[in-house]
């Protein structure tokens, strides 16, 4: 065992996959120094320059440049610095990335993926540095979605994304860059789409992804001082969606809430909530509650991040409201 | 600028006549097809490359078949020029069984992996970084194999042809950037859409590259300039950026009669057409015209025949469209 920051865990699945692979090249700017968020350092001196790729500011040619490698046989991982920056380059990931493969008749295979900080945290980077945007690529069909809640997650599922055969986006919360935790010796790898059952519990099932997740936990603690049984359920992935975790937890408690930090307008939590309605409906016994991130682009003053951050305590309020059904 | 023009002449005449073969039968092809859209038989858009036949063959001609191409949704020359099957192609338009994307990618999509034609991408300018990334894993894994990206005018405008040509000078990489400047973007003309002189000849110097200019209706010029580029490009030289002067002879799209082409101006572009050009000079180079009637009969043969039995196929099995969006085979996105 080791204790591993969440950075130093993208770092140790970095190695791990360029260890095991040299087809695993990496891109994106300021890398070689080890990027903005420190979790490439030391690989260029590690496995060489023509591993290791400083590009200039230029979002399109990044990720266009991984699709067109990954076609010629690599397993090029982009890191794009910011997840807010996908923006400029979204062409690139949905029009390109995510449907060359379906358009030509699966001519082409497009191992690769993108990565780099995501998440608000109430960090103040505001709103063009502060976003969650899984829920951006999850109405794009061609595009697997990768979030991970810990330094051991983050290891065994960034591992599976570079050995995937698909393009992977794989999203680090930077508010969670440096929490540390034990990371076992040896390989990690965890197969994607397969969902996590962080804490058993009986009365609610409490839905969570990245950062959310120890949130979570954290309410589920909360919940039980006051006698509630909290499941919790870290998502892992968005695409491929472990749907029957959450159906089967569902049956088991009745009662679900959903927490997604991105803004609850047409957030992923809304494709979980209609899961259920529509999958589970009998095993309700309470309507299903999101606590999401407010509908305003995010501010950055302590005070207002606060009013519309999610936090345990919307969670513990959501639940006590679903208990009185 | 760098001019290459007709006067600088090979003279294998069966190479001469099979290149023009090769030009004549894409031409032939986009004809069949401007004519089977107006009888309704294309589904969807469908733009013809007719008038630009000689940067595609010319291009194509001084590749080696591990070298890798790519284009845009008026690719269809492009794929042909590199050895896709004709029918494939064909039966891809039309929508039939054995499409060459399957059914999926359609007249704006026509890929030819196995033939070295990575793809025809209809969003302008997004394929132009999608080449670096192909140069670039071509340098990684020092395989000597070059990158041409056909790509047109009205791309120079967007920002993913910067960042492209950016990072390939950058980086050294084994590409040539090959603008075909049809004088058109759409339906306006790229002349009212620039700042400078020529769409891409006039940028090459922001990134350290030489304007290299040539008549892309010469097939013989652009076969002499690409292929000094891709010789440059394969010794570690880096790329190049290229603009063939070119013009369709028909509208953007076969939908588009391009009557905001002023006539006087058609006309003169007709005059210049590649075809009727590369036809005279066999004939003064001392082929036998006799020779070229039967070529052209017997091209005009095959089209019709390709035509006739791709219309007779049956459409695509519905249940292949839940295949093909994952490298298992499937579309599966949740358990």
């Amino acid at each position: 065992m080791a204790e591993l920051t969440f950075r130093n865990a993208v770092l140790a699945a970095l190695a791990q996959e360029m260890e095991r692979d040299e087809r695993v090249v990496l891109l994106g700017e300021d890398i070689t120094s080890g990027g903005v968020f420190k979790t490439t350092t030391g690989l260029v001196d590690r496995f060489g320059p023509d591993r290791v790729w400083d590009t200039p500011i230029s979002e399109q040619a990044i990720v266009g440049a991984a699709m067109g490698a990954a076609m010629a046989g690599l397993r090029p991982i982009a890191e794009i610095m910011f997840s807010d920056f996908y923006a400029v380059c979204w062409d690139q990931v949905v029009n390109e990335i995510a449907k060359t493969r379906y358009m030509t008749g699966g001519q082409v295979t497009l191992p690769l993926v993108l990565r780099g900080a995501n998440g608000f945290g109430s960090l103040g980077f505001g709103s063009q540095h502060g976003q969650s945007v899984e829920n951006w690529a999850m109405c794009v069909p061609g595009l697997k979605i990768v979030s991970p809640a810990s330094p051991v997650e983050m290891v065994g599922l960034l591992a599976a994304a570079i050995r995937d055969d698909d393009p992977v986006l794989v999203f680090e919360h930077k508010a969670l860059y440096g929490g540390k935790a034990q990371v076992p010796d040896g390989e990690q790898f965890i197969p994607l789409g397969q969902a996590r059952v962080v804490r058993e519990g009986s009365d609610v099932t409490l839905v969570g992804l990245s950062i959310t997740v120890g949130l979570c936990e954290r309410a589920a603690v909360g919940l039980e001082s006051a006698g509630i049984s909290a499941e919790v359920i870290d998502l892992r992935t968005l695409v491929p969606l472990d749907a029957q975790a959450v159906l089967g937890s569902v049956a088991r408690t009745g009662r679900l809430v959903v927490v997604e930090e991105n803004p609850g307008q047409l957030g992923w939590g809304a494709a979980i909530a209609a899961l259920a309605a529509e999958e589970a409906f009998d095993d309700l016994r309470a309507p299903v509650i999101r606590v999401s991130g407010g509908n305003v682009p995010w501010p950055v003053a302590r005070e207002l991040e606060a009013v519309v951050d999610v936090s345990p305590e919307r969670v513990i309020s959501a639940v006590q409201t679903l208990m009185k059904h | 600028m760098t001019q290459a023009t007709a006067d600088d002449r090979r003279t294998d005449r069966a190479g001469d006549a099979a290149l023009y073969e090769r030009m004549l039968f894409i031409r032939r092809f986009l004809e069949k097809v401007d004519v089977l859209y107006r009888q309704g038989q294309v589904h969807g858009p469908a733009h013809l490359g007719l008038g630009q036949e000689a940067i595609a063959v010319g291009a194509a001609s001084v590749l080696r078949p591990e070298d890798y191409s790519i284009g845009t949704y008026r690719g269809h020359a492009h794929a042909l020029a590199r050895g896709a099957p004709a029918d494939a192609v064909l039966a891809e338009l039309l929508g039939r069984e054995g499409g060459i994307c399957a059914g999926k990618g359609g007249s704006m999509h026509i890929t030819s992996v196995e033939h070295g034609y990575y793809g025809s991408y209809a969003i302008v300018g997004a394929h132009l970084p999608i080449a670096v990334g192909l140069a670039w894993a071509s340098r990684i894994k020092k395989t000597g194999q070059v990158t041409i990206c056909f790509f047109g005018d009205g791309a120079v405008n967007i920002g993913a042809f910067h960042e492209a040509v950016n990072l390939a000078a950058l980086w050294s990489l084994p590409i040539v950037f090959l603008c075909e400047n049809n004088q058109y973007m759409e339906y306006s003309a790229i002349s009212s859409m620039i700042p400078v002189e020529r769409p891409a000849a006039s940028r090459a110097s922001a990134y350290g590259l030489e304007p290299l200019v040539v008549d892309g209706n010469d097939v013989f010029a652009v076969a002499e300039m690409v292929g000094a580029a891709v010789d440059k490009a394969r010794d570690g030289e880096g790329p190049a950026l290229i603009e063939a002067d070119t013009y369709r002879l028909k509208g953007h799209s076969a939908a588009d009669a391009g009557a905001y082409r002023p006539a006087e101006e058609v006309a003169r572009w007709r005059g210049l057409e590649p075809l009727l050009r590369q036809r005279a000079l066999l004939l003064a180079s001392g082929t036998d015209e006799q020779d070229l009637i039967r070529l052209e009969s017997r091209v005009a043969i095959t089209v019709s025949g390709l035509a006739d039995r791709v219309l007779a196929a049956p459409a695509p099995d519905p249940a292949t469209v839940w295949t093909d969006v994952w490298a298992d085979g499937g579309s599966r996105w949740r358990n």
